[in-house]
């Protein structure tokens, strides 16, 4: 079986490149996108832990991964629903031209 | 490493990649689509098969769904920019380094590497409901009033505003 370092390797991966993506890209929509990535490197943490750890009957890794993906999909809802209300005031989904509170 | 976690593995960075930096937002969400299968598939390697199909039903099937329904909506023939990034990429990029290279060093240099696995859990649907109905019960009570709330809240802040123009 694959070794956890892989899994927590690649999940650290996962998680760098959804924050390159929040941090670096103009477009509202895409930046939700990277929380959402970033969100789903951790639950794959959560998973991997629970697998490897020394208790795996006990569940517990499951269901936080369960719950996580009901608060991420909230998380999306809201967030959509933001970026919607905000391209009806300025027309624009550019972060960088959403500046009226600028000093 | 096995090769089915290689395999998967190449699949889910090349899609997650791609759905950092691809022009089209479109593109976008399909590539995020793709990493969201690649991350179900692993779930399901790592014996947690309902966690697997969940990803699937609310990933797949809700928000990439939902994704496209925003792009959709805020979708507008603009002349094309000349950037999709940023003005101060270089320090987003520089912090995501930075921290991919402080969690890698910590993974390698960590104990838990050299643990030895236990055997796979015999996990069924049956058990995961009778502890979600026991054990964790506050916590679904919780959920289910936050998902509520997050319903409530979505249409109240996308909803037309009548009188404003």
């Amino acid at each position: 079986m694959t070794p956890l370092p892989c899994y927590l390797l690649l999940s650290a991966l996962l998680f760098a490149i959804g924050l390159a993506g929040a941090l670096t890209r103009r477009n509202a929509i895409i930046v939700l996108i990277g929380i959402e990535l970033m969100l789903n490197a951790a639950n794959l943490n959560f998973i991997a832990f629970w697998r490897y750890g020394p208790n795996p009957q006990a569940l517990t890794g499951v269901m936080f991964v369960i719950f996580s993906i009901g608060v991420a999909a909230a998380e999306a809802a809201v967030g959509l629903a933001l970026i919607i209300s905000i391209y009806r005031h300025y027309r624009t989904t550019n972060l960088d031209e959403v500046d009226s509170m600028k000093g | 490493m096995t090769l089915p976690f290689a395999i998967i593995g190449i699949l889910t960075l090349a899609s997650t990649m791609a759905a950092m930096s691809l022009r089209n937002l479109v593109h976008c969400a399909l590539a995020l689509t793709v990493t969201f299968a690649g991350l179900a598939a692993f779930y399901m390697q790592l014996d947690a098969q309902f966690v697997g199909f969940a990803q699937v039903l609310v990933y797949i099937g809700a928000v990439a769904i939902l994704i496209v329904f925003a792009i959709l909506l805020t979708h507008r023939d603009e002349p094309p920019r000349p950037s999709i990034f940023s003005a101060t990429w270089v320090v987003g990029v520089g912090i995501a380094v930075a921290v991919f290279g402080v969690l890698g060093g910590l993974v390698l240099s960590s104990q838990a590497v050299t643990r030895k696995v236990p055997p796979p859990p015999d996990i069924s649907v049956r058990q995961i409901g009778e502890q979600l109905m026991t054990r964790f019960i506050l916590p679904l009570e919780v959920i289910g009033l936050l998902l509520t709330a997050a319903l409530i809240g979505a249409v109240i802040i996308a909803m037309h505003e009548k009188g404003r123009e």
